[in-house]
């Protein structure tokens, strides 16, 4: 990684040669905290722009007090949260009901280890990575099933199982999803990903743009992701987990102080992850959308933000507008609609690469 | 040297955990233990170099299998005093069962030898293509025919199970939304002319 030679130049500076081994740990290692403050930041700040939009489309003013323009309200919040008491229903099961939040954030954190920043700014280039993402993201349930049961409270078990129902059945949409993709990219690596969607072709200049894969036979494709995305983080209009009107706070009713907070951290966390894996899958990731100067002098990463922040505007607009969904008719969306298009996406695409593609 | 410690870092937990699956006296915790020890067998291929099956692994058993067992499993109201109690005559039993699988294992692998060509490729191994790509060659080339077979049969599994388990009851009020989206002021709206003092 970059900071290899760093270490290498710390390390005689001190009189030692320090094996590649021990560079190439303390890169990653310093890699990580960043990576891991940074999204920390970046929650607090998201939380913050959904309530304000939220509030904005309802004519409210939202979190105005703390700081200016309630910039802190989310540093308040996670402040209060911390100093609260945890507080463990008598019936629960301790381990797994102190396990299952940890186990929620952990996975929301891990994920991001193979999300590209920018040319060559990733934590771990692998092969598989997008793999490693859908296995990631099938794990989420378990941090709710696992809340759910270890409460000992119906409301948190009826929610774990409409949670669990509900993840396995978007996980199925989201998976052809992807493959649809690394079909048309021939490669499951996200950096790659990435750069089959550079202009290369007949769009240069100022229409580089068109060569993402929202603007190809794959558009549908977004609208089907960004929509099963809604569904896996339990977002509105399909939060019937915690659905207030029914079971008061869904799976994490028993749940207070950091607890409930590593919960609400988790959540946002997946919600960026899956806007950043939208942007890679289909926006192009860090790519800039017109190839001309200025647009091209500017960081990837600054452009790969961009994207996460107007698909997080679209979350949060959705999240404000649509009215909750009947669980019925999530199931039907899931298993009829989207699953039949996705699958049937996923064979057109096939024949496109095969017909029009050619590549290796 | 780090790898070896890797390998022992996972396969103790694997060991661990698969015997904690058949200790446990709670049965969500058994499912719990066998998560965990999918997760390390999940790493011991990721440290094989076998990247894909690692994570396929992780997708299909602990993703999609385990948490249907965990619903299973959660749902049961289960006096486990009582499920505790009658176990052990069933030892003797699962120790034979268990002994000729073992038996079996051990002549399967004494006799077991690879192919002078596998041992080649596996001397001088070459990465040129990643192993998801090459297991890809290989599934959909060579075994493609096996692979289809076991797609039919997976298919037949399912509506196998779809037919035993759908009943059709009589009474149920079901939603039809291409009717309802039909729906016009037309037909739903009568007007009457009704004369004063008459009633509906």
């Amino acid at each position: 990684m970059a900071l290899i030679p760093f270490w290498n130049w710390l390390g005689a500076q001190m009189g030692v040669g320090l094996p590649y081994g021990v560079a190439w740990f303390l890169s990653q290692a310093v890699f990580i905290v960043i990576l891991c403050l940074v999204l920390m930041l970046a929650v607090a700040v998201v939380i913050l722009a959904d309530r304000k939009i939220w509030a904005a489309v309802q004519m409210r003013r939202g979190p105005n007090v703390v700081g200016p323009f309630g910039l802190l309200q989310t540093i308040a919040d996670a402040l209060k949260f911390f100093f609260k008491e945890v507080i463990i229903p008598a019936g629960a099961n301790k381990v797994l009901f102190l396990l299952a939040p940890i186990v929620a954030v952990t996975l929301a954190f891990i994920a991001w280890a193979v999300i590209p920043f920018g040319k060559g700014w990733v934590l771990s280039d692998i092969n598989v990575g997008i793999l490693y993402l859908f296995a990631v993201s099938s794990l989420s349930v378990y941090g709710v099933i696992m809340a759910g049961w270890a409460s000992n409270s119906k409301y948190a078990f009826l929610s774990a199982l409409r949670g669990a129902a509900q993840m396995v059945s978007y996980e199925v949409s989201i998976g052809f999803v992807m493959i649809t993709v690394l079909l048309f990219a021939g490669s499951l690596n996200l950096s790659t990903i990435v750069m089959t969607q550079a202009a290369t072709g007949p769009f240069t200049g100022p229409l580089a743009f068109l060569h993402w894969n929202v603007f190809t036979l794959l558009f549908p494709m977004l609208i089907i992701f960004f929509v099963s995305a809604l569904a896996e983080t339990q977002r509105p209009p399909f939060d019937l987990l915690e659905a207030e009107s029914e079971l008061v706070a869904g799976f994490f009713v028993e749940y207070s102080s950091a607890p409930f907070l590593l919960f609400f951290l988790g959540e946002y966390m997946t919600v960026i992850m899956l806007c950043g894996l939208m942007s890679i899958l289909f926006l192009g990731g860090w790519l800039p959308p017109f190839d001309i100067w200025p647009f091209n002098a500017v960081p990837g990463v600054i452009w790969f933000v961009l994207k996460i922040g107007f698909l997080f505007f679209m979350m949060a607009m959705v999240k404000a507008i649509v009215p909750r969904y009947r669980y019925d008719q999530l199931m039907r969306l899931g298993w009829k609609v989207f699953l039949p298009t996705s699958l049937l996406w996923v064979v057109l695409t096939a024949a496109w690469v095969l017909v029009f593609h050619r590549h290796a | 040297m780090l790898q070896a410690l890797a390998f022992y870092f996972f396969s103790a937990i694997l060991v661990a955990s698969a015997l904690m699956v058949i200790a446990a006296r709670n049965p969500v915790h058994s499912v719990l233990f066998l998560i965990l020890s999918f997760f390390n067998a999940a790493g011991l291929f990721v440290l094989l170099g076998a990247e894909f099956l690692g994570m396929i692994l992780v997708v299909v058993y602990v993703g999609a299998v385990a948490v249907l067992f965990l619903f299973v499993v959660m749902m049961l109201d289960i006096d486990f005093a009582e499920l505790k109690r009658g176990s052990l005559q069933y030892l003797p039993f699962g120790a034979l069962i268990g002994l000729v699988l073992v038996a079996e294992l051990a002549m399967a692998g004494s006799v077991w030898v690879l192919k002078p060509a596998a041992l080649a490729a596996k001397a001088h191994a070459t990465p040129t293509v990643t192993n998801t790509e090459a297991l890809g060659l290989i599934l959909y080339t060579d075994y493609v025919y096996y692979f289809q077979i076991a797609g039919l049969v997976l298919l037949v599994a399912m509506i196998g199970a779809i037919v035993l388990t759908l009943r059709s009851r009589p009474g149920v009020r079901r939603q039809n939304i291409s009717a309802q989206n039909a729906r016009t002021a037309a037909m739903a709206v009568d007007m009457h002319d009704i004369k004063p003092g008459d009633g509906a």
